[in-house]
């Protein structure tokens, strides 16, 4: 199974916009890697958080047709930590989009209640790797977007709760 | 736009981009050889290109594409003549003398020099 690292999609605008929710649990063992005695979201899977939202929106521009993949983080500044009992919500816009790939703006804050805080900014990268400029080639079958994790954006609007 | 205003700006693109010191931006400084640019670094450039001069840059022309995997243009790694009239007629604004003195392919990343990045925007815009 694909290390999902967003739990659902609460807005997305094809082509141009996605907001991506996480909660983050003190189960998680991640939280405990960093500062044992201070659990914190190590700043590399908020970025990750960040890559799965925005490559899914770059992704799903194109019917998933393309192998989009990170290639590139410009800048990445962070100013809060994210904690245990914290919901993360991540906002990725697309800048610019050719046949090659795309670049993309990330906001990640905090929500609390109907408070939100912004913990850092990102600048990131995609590329579409079968048009890749230096022609390296990749095997035919689309490995990025399952339709495990395509499920994301299509269970976008669906209801969260069940009931049995 | 003068070609002086050109150069100022695709320095800052540059320096943006890749990281580098703005002293480190000279006219012959190849983007991959001397500024250690990536592959992706040129869909980078080419995005913050577009913005910073309100232009449009057309599939392949900044880095022209099929080239090194069509064997009409390169075999056993290097550029045959038909493949350096190519290089030179789909990159008119570049110095390819490099490239006909050792014609490995690998010595493409020789002409995308800062020089010839200003020329080509100043194309563009002058």
């Amino acid at each position: 199974m694909r290390w999902m690292w967003i739990d659902k999609f609460t807005q997305f605008e094809s082509g141009k916009r996605a907001v991506a929710i996480k909660a983050n649990c003190l189960a998680e063992d991640h939280l405990h890697d960093l500062y044992p005695a201070f659990p914190i979201v190590p700043q590399s899977l908020l970025i990750e958080g960040m890559a799965q939202t925005a490559g899914l929106l770059v992704g799903e521009t194109n019917g998933y047709k393309e192998k989009v993949v990170l290639a590139k983080i410009g800048r990445a500044t962070f100013e809060r930590l994210v904690r245990a009992g914290q919901t993360v919500e991540f906002e990725a816009v697309v800048e610019q989009l050719n046949h090659i790939g795309a670049s993309i703006s990330g906001v990640i804050r905090t929500i609390s209640g109907p408070e939100k805080l912004q913990v850092g900014t990102i600048e990131m990268m995609f590329s579409h790797i079968d048009n890749n400029i230096s022609g390296t080639k990749f095997p035919a079958h689309n490995f990025v977007f399952t339709e495990h994790f395509t499920r994301i954006v299509t269970a976008f609007g669906e209801k969260i709760d069940v009931k049995i | 736009m003068t070609k002086d205003e050109v150069y100022t700006k695709v320095q800052q693109v540059l320096v943006d981009a890749l990281g580098v010191d703005d002293d480190e931006i000279v006219p012959t400084a190849a983007l991959m050889d001397d500024l250690g640019a990536e592959s992706i670094d040129f869909l980078d450039i080419q995005f913050r290109l577009e913005k910073a001069f309100s232009i449009k840059i057309p599939k392949g022309d900044l880095t022209p594409e099929g080239l090194t995997n069509n064997p009409e243009f390169v075999q056993g790694g290097k550029f045959t003549d038909r493949g350096l009239a190519e290089v030179a007629s789909r990159m008119p604004l570049a110095d390819i003398a490099p490239l006909r003195a050792d014609p490995k392919v690998e010595n493409m990343s020789k002409l995308f020099t800062v020089d010839f990045m200003t020329k080509y925007i100043f194309s563009k815009v002058g």
